[in-house]
């Protein structure tokens, strides 16, 4: 019997250390540049949601396509209703894991180089990539950010010819994300 | 033996619980029960503002102006000789602009009877998911027309008022999903001046329509106003007035909305379809006609940070 009581309490522990290990955040910014002769597009996503473990380096995140704000009205109308198709393909996510987390020590302040490998949703099309970032200890909180490029073409994005020359076939996606540990 | 039972039961949960803990779905779950539901409103449940001859639930947004260029063919029944009814167009200018994201000011000019319009549309409802819901847009639209040609009667006492038309029209849609939205028009035309004492002042009619989307730029659009019977005896320019019906597609491109169609109407204000509608789709009364619809943006959206 005081082996099951072990057990037990040696879990809640577990359990318990697992849930520190965890960060959130609920207002992290995407945000994506197009770049062309004819003309820059950019939108930015004030609203991505992501979960951080720092123990085991996994990651995830979250962003509703509808949350993109555009400079121009008619952009944004265009991007949600034809080439991204947000009332079929509400979210686009990310699962992923950092590769190097064994090698950090994110106990002290400081700006940690990190690299992440993991599948890319956008438009029920999932893609593996793998981006280079840093993940920033700040007090309590962690900031992830990265850049990396992603081909329109890859998710079943389809740009008409007659705008071909103003959307980049390329996007920069921007990620700057700032966690603070999870409670319950 | 029970105990022995009891320790593999836990052995088996610390496995599994901690397996399960570690992967990234359940990360994602963590993330979505996190998430706090946010409203989602629908977006373009028309292309633009027009339907065909008439109002949608649309409106520019904020800072947006948009320049309306529409022409109305003569009937299609003109024959070769007028290139069916190329030869001969009534045409309106208008611009629309967003005052805010519910609220548009709309003016324009059809060369037919020297017409100046002006308008104004409020979306009293905007449909909606999520943490508010809301199955219909409506929209508000008041609008006022005055006829500017020259009296048909000089010598006898006319008055300013007799020029003027006013509408009142509840829009009323639904987007039903990407490609299929569906819109009621309930409508009051108010004529200061009417033929004879048998011509209401004050003429009703419904309207209804949709578009249903082919690709992502191309949908096929249909409007129909039908008037409350006994409304309007006289004929207008010597025929019998009838509902108007349009038929036609809309095809965007970057910045355009082209409607094509073809109407029985040659209107392109609520004074001329609703109530001077004279063409008649079986006697192939039919007119051709375009709407161009172009944004500019006027004041860009601040991005917030």
């Amino acid at each position: 019997m005081k082996k099951v009581f072990f057990i037990s309490v040696s879990m809640l522990l577990f359990l318990n250390q697992i849930m520190a290990q965890k960060y959130i955040a609920r207002n992290g910014y995407i945000g994506f540049f197009s770049s062309t002769p004819m003309e820059n597009i950019e939108a930015h996503n004030y609203q991505a949601s992501s979960v951080l473990d720092v123990e085991s380096g996994e990651m995830v995140y979250s962003v509703l396509i509808k949350g993109f704000e555009f400079e121009k009205a008619l952009m944004q109308e265009h991007f949600n209703e034809k080439y991204l198709e947000s009332d079929k393909y509400p979210k686009s996510t990310f699962k992923g894991k950092i590769l190097n987390m064994d090698q950090l020590d994110l106990s002290k302040d400081g700006v940690y180089n990190v690299e992440v490998e993991g599948d890319l949703t956008i438009k029920n099309v999932t893609k593996q990539i793998k981006v280079k970032g840093t993940l920033e200890r700040k007090g309590s909180h962690i900031i992830a950010k990265a850049k990396f490029p992603a081909r329109v073409e890859d998710y079943n994005i389809h740009i008409p010819a007659m705008v071909k020359d103003n959307i980049a076939e390329v996007v920069d996606v921007d990620v700057n994300v700032d966690y603070e540990p999870y409670k319950k | 033996m029970k105990f022995q039972i009891l320790k593999n039961l836990f052995g088996i949960i610390l496995i599994f619980s901690s397996a399960a803990l570690y992967s990234q779905d359940d990360l994602m779950n963590l993330l979505e029960e996190s998430e706090k539901p946010v409203t989602e409103y629908t977006i373009a449940t028309f292309k633009t503002t027009r339907l065909m001859s008439g109002q949608s639930v649309e409106i520019p947004a904020a800072g947006v102006l948009q320049y309306v260029i529409s022409h109305r063919f003569a009937r299609i029944t003109a024959g070769f000789y007028d290139i069916f009814g190329l030869d001969n167009a009534t045409m309106r200018m208008g611009f629309d602009y967003g005052i805010t994201n519910r609220l548009a000011v709309g003016v324009g000019r059809s060369n037919f009877e020297k017409t100046y319009d002006g308008y104004l549309k409020y979306k009293l409802l905007r449909q909606s998911k999520g943490a508010k819901k809301m199955p219909i847009t409506v929209t508000g639209f008041a609008g006022m027309a005055i006829k500017t040609i020259k009296w048909p009667e000089p010598d006898r006492p006319n008055y300013f008022s007799s020029r003027l038309y006013y509408t009142f029209q509840l829009l009323i849609a639904r987007k039903f999903n990407s490609d299929l939205s569906l819109q009621l028009m309930p409508t009051l035309v108010h004529r200061n001046l009417v033929a004879t004492r048998a011509d209401a002042n004050d003429v009703f009619a419904i309207g209804m329509g949709g578009r249903y989307k082919l690709t992502g730029s191309l949908s096929v659009n249909a409007e129909y106003y039908y008037l409350i019977p006994g409304q309007i005896v006289s004929p207008v320019y010597g025929e019998k007035v009838r509902n108007s019906l349009t038929l036609g597609v809309d095809i965007e491109t970057g910045g355009h909305v082209f409607q094509l169609m073809f109407t029985n109407s040659r209107g392109m204000t609520e004074k001329f379809f609703v109530t001077e509608t004279t063409g008649s789709w079986l006697s192939t009364d039919i007119h051709f006609g375009f709407n161009i619809n172009r944004v500019f943006t006027i004041i860009d959206k601040h991005n917030k940070k």
